[in-house]
């Protein structure tokens, strides 16, 4: 049996699938980079090593996708619970934004983190 | 919506509260650090440290952690309330994540005025 799931059904599980994530590894990672970057001139340069290869790249790329869709979809969250866009269409429409501005944010910072060597 | 009691101890109104608060605090903090990025563009260890030498800085970094911790406790305990249904077991990741959530905050306090 196939269950076909409705798009904000998506969002709303990727919100989930997406939070948990973020609370680990993400957490932990933002802080240690915080920490390297601030530490000393030495582990600024360490850090700076680390972002260079293409695996902590990907990963970190990934993470900044999680944000990123977190974050427009709890301003999703936010607008419906003052009752903006409720109706089933808007719901619709507004999903499918999350998901592609979400992507958006994704690639325009994330040239940052593939700029660094 | 008179009378609507969510749990015999009302936390559920708060954490509804809570969970929306944290997030338009992280949100304005997000956008902070980026205006900032944009007007410092900071590439080295002394101008990251020129940036994170302002008290102001450190204590709205603060508030964004501790923000952070408050709505992830309160994401991670829905989604366990609503996945794991053995009381033993989830209070026992319950435990682990406060734990995990308090360490978190020590650390952001360590990193700002260690």
């Amino acid at each position: 049996m196939e269950i076909k799931l409705p798009l904000p059904a998506v969002i709303s599980i990727l919100h989930r699938v997406s939070g948990v994530l973020l609370f680990f590894p993400g957490i932990p990672i933002l802080l240690y980079s915080l920490q390297m970057m601030l530490d000393s001139p030495q582990s600024h340069d360490d850090f700076h090593a680390i972002l260079g290869c293409i695996p902590v790249k990907m990963g970190l790329t990934v993470l900044l996708w999680f944000l990123m869709h977190h974050l427009c979809a709890g301003i999703r969250h936010l607008a419906l619970d003052l009752h903006y866009g409720e109706g089933k269409e808007q719901a619709r429409v507004s999903g499918r934004l999350v998901l592609i501005v979400g992507i958006i944010l994704t690639i325009l910072f994330g040239a940052i983190i593939w700029q660094t060597e | 919506m008179a009378n609507r009691i969510v749990t015999g101890a009302h936390y559920g109104l708060i954490d509804w509260l809570a969970q929306r608060v944290t997030a338009v605090v992280m949100a304005i903090y997000i956008l902070l650090a980026i205006t900032l990025l944009l007007i410092f563009s900071p590439d080295d260890y002394s101008s990251w440290k020129t940036i994170f030498s302002n008290q102001w800085m450190r204590i709205v970094t603060l508030i964004f952690f501790l923000s952070l911790c408050w709505h992830a406790w309160i994401g991670v305990r829905n989604i366990l309330m609503d996945y794991i249904h053995k009381t033993s077991i989830r209070l026992t990741i319950q435990v682990l994540v406060i734990f995990s959530l308090f360490f978190y905050a020590v650390w952001a306090i360590e990193i700002m005025w260690g």
